[in-house]
């Protein structure tokens, strides 16, 4: 799969795991490169919530000390692809 | 005979719509055990009873709406009642909903309806709720007869705008009638998250545990110092609370927010205090709450860092007395006695208090208290008890 397929389908998966916790959420309406908790107004539990399910989803660690540079969608596509990498 | 009365629900909640009953009549009962579902204008609350016995009629039916007070059922007292019953059994709470997704069309249909979107069955992809079935549900409760067809719908419908009204009049009540004060004081956090970053290093992330628990705890054991912001206002009088339930003030995505309590917090050890209150936003999202939850916060604590603000002029819940309202916790210049000046993490913490209960002096006592308890937090994590922390507070006197 090239890059930018491979971006879009984890892109499609975490906006699923975000609606989990905020179900009125738009996929089109989400700018991947500002800040998510901002965009979706989500409190820190429910970041919490999402970090868990996306933990799980993708079988990666994400240690509280990686928690800052999971900011916008774009930044939580790029952990998740260098974590499966990685891992 | 025994009779089980609806108790009190909040004080901006005086009835409620009976959803069903978890019991028949010839059931044993426990204390503190769920026997009936009750819609209110915030959510559908479990209703727990508050003696031991066995059910001898249930007064009345799924769909009615009656006011707190009035006699739900009649119940015998259990023959051998020697002993008095214990503490509530450890009833499992209910499961724990997940909040059903929402198509943004059905969300605003449903808002124009005046239904709770997330209240209905869905039937799109993952259980979604969609166009149709809000447009379903309104149909349903309004052709419908028959009070206990329609009493989910009809009671869904129009929450948003009650719960509206509810807040309206608990805060219209605490304004006309609380003459508050108001104090700030700015907080340094360093020590606290780094203890936390210690503490969640290495934990699983369902684990992890919140600065917001760390707050609640340190709030809980500062009001030991200042018992007389701790409790209610009622009929000309304060009355201090025993034990600290506080009441957390969860905001739900539909509008509006409830701040159910968090039992015990003072004698609670911190992980089990990260649990309850994953467990209480998580239910109060869903609307599940239980009765006990809903009616006896002693103290309310809002949290709105989350959303960015520096802090919070908080409006007491009557009849509490006290409101404690964080603001975000940010890095801040930071100037010491010594001259001295750092960036550190710092949140300003805020007191709206009832000047019929205290005053400037003792609220100023209890954020001083609160700051100290949060440079400490291997304290906050050592106390689980009542007895330990006052003896670890008055070893901190003696060395200050």
């Amino acid at each position: 799969m090239n890059d930018e397929a491979d971006r879009r389908a984890l892109s499609g998966t975490v906006l699923d795991l975000l609606r989990k916790i905020a179900p009125e959420l738009e996929p089109a309406a989400i700018d991947p490169h500002r800040p998510l908790r901002r965009q979706v107004d989500l409190d820190s539990m429910d970041w919490l919530n999402f970090l868990i399910a996306l933990g799980a989803h993708f079988g990666i660690e994400i240690p509280e000390a990686d928690y800052a540079r999971l900011v916008s969608l774009a930044d939580v596509i790029d952990y998740v692809k260098a974590g499966r990498h990685g891992s | 005979m025994i009779r089980f009365e609806l108790p009190s629900l909040g004080p901006d909640m005086d009835e409620g719509t009976l959803l069903k009953w978890q019991v028949q009549p010839g059931d044993t009962v426990k204390r503190g055990q769920v026997v009936a579902v009750v819609d209110t204008s915030k959510a559908a609350v479990d209703v727990e009873i508050w003696q031991d016995g066995v059910v001898a009629e249930l007064l009345v039916k799924p769909g009615e709406k009656i006011p707190v007070g009035t006699a739900l059922a009649t119940l015998l007292a259990p023959g051998e009642v020697a002993g008095a019953p214990e503490a509530p059994p450890a009833a499992p709470g209910p499961a724990a909903p997940s909040r059903r997704p929402v198509s943004p069309a059905a969300r605003k249909r449903a808002q124009e309806l005046g239904i709770v979107a997330e209240t209905l069955a869905g039937t799109g992809a993952q259980g979604s709720v969609t166009l149709a079935d809000v447009e379903a549900a309104d149909r349903q409760s309004r052709g419908r007869a028959g009070p206990a067809a329609a009493a989910a719908p009809s009671a869904a419908a129009g929450r948003s705008q009650a719960m509206r009204k509810a807040i309206g009049a608990a805060m219209s009540r605490s304004k006309r009638e609380i003459p508050h004060y108001y104090l700030s004081e700015s907080i340094p956090m360093a020590n606290a998250l780094a203890w936390l970053q210690r503490r969640n290093d290495g934990v699983a992330i369902a684990e992890r545990m919140l600065p917001a628990v760390l707050i609640l705890k340190a709030v809980a054991l500062a009001l030991r110092r200042t018992p007389e912001l701790n409790g209610f206002y009622r009929e000309g009088q304060f009355i201090p609370a025993t034990a600290v339930h506080a009441g957390v003030a969860i905001s739900l995505r539909g509008g509006g927010l409830v701040a159910p309590a968090i039992h015990d917090v003072d004698s609670k050890a911190l992980d089990a205090l990260t649990r309850d209150l994953g467990d209480l936003v998580q239910r109060a999202r869903a609307g599940s709450l239980r009765s006990s939850e809903m009616a006896d916060p002693t103290i309310t604590v809002t949290n709105l860092g989350d959303q960015g603000v520096d802090s919070v002029f908080g409006v007491i819940y009557p009849p509490q007395v006290a409101l404690v309202g964080l603001g975000r916790i940010a890095t801040r210049p930071w100037a010491y006695d010594s001259g001295e000046i750092r960036a550190l993490p710092v949140v300003n913490a805020s007191l709206a208090a009832d000047h019929r209960a205290s005053d400037g002096h003792r609220g100023a006592l209890f954020l001083a208290e609160l700051r100290e308890l949060l440079q400490e937090p291997a304290l906050l994590a050592a106390d689980a008890s009542p007895a330990a922390s006052q003896d670890n507070r008055k070893k901190g006197d003696g060395h200050e």
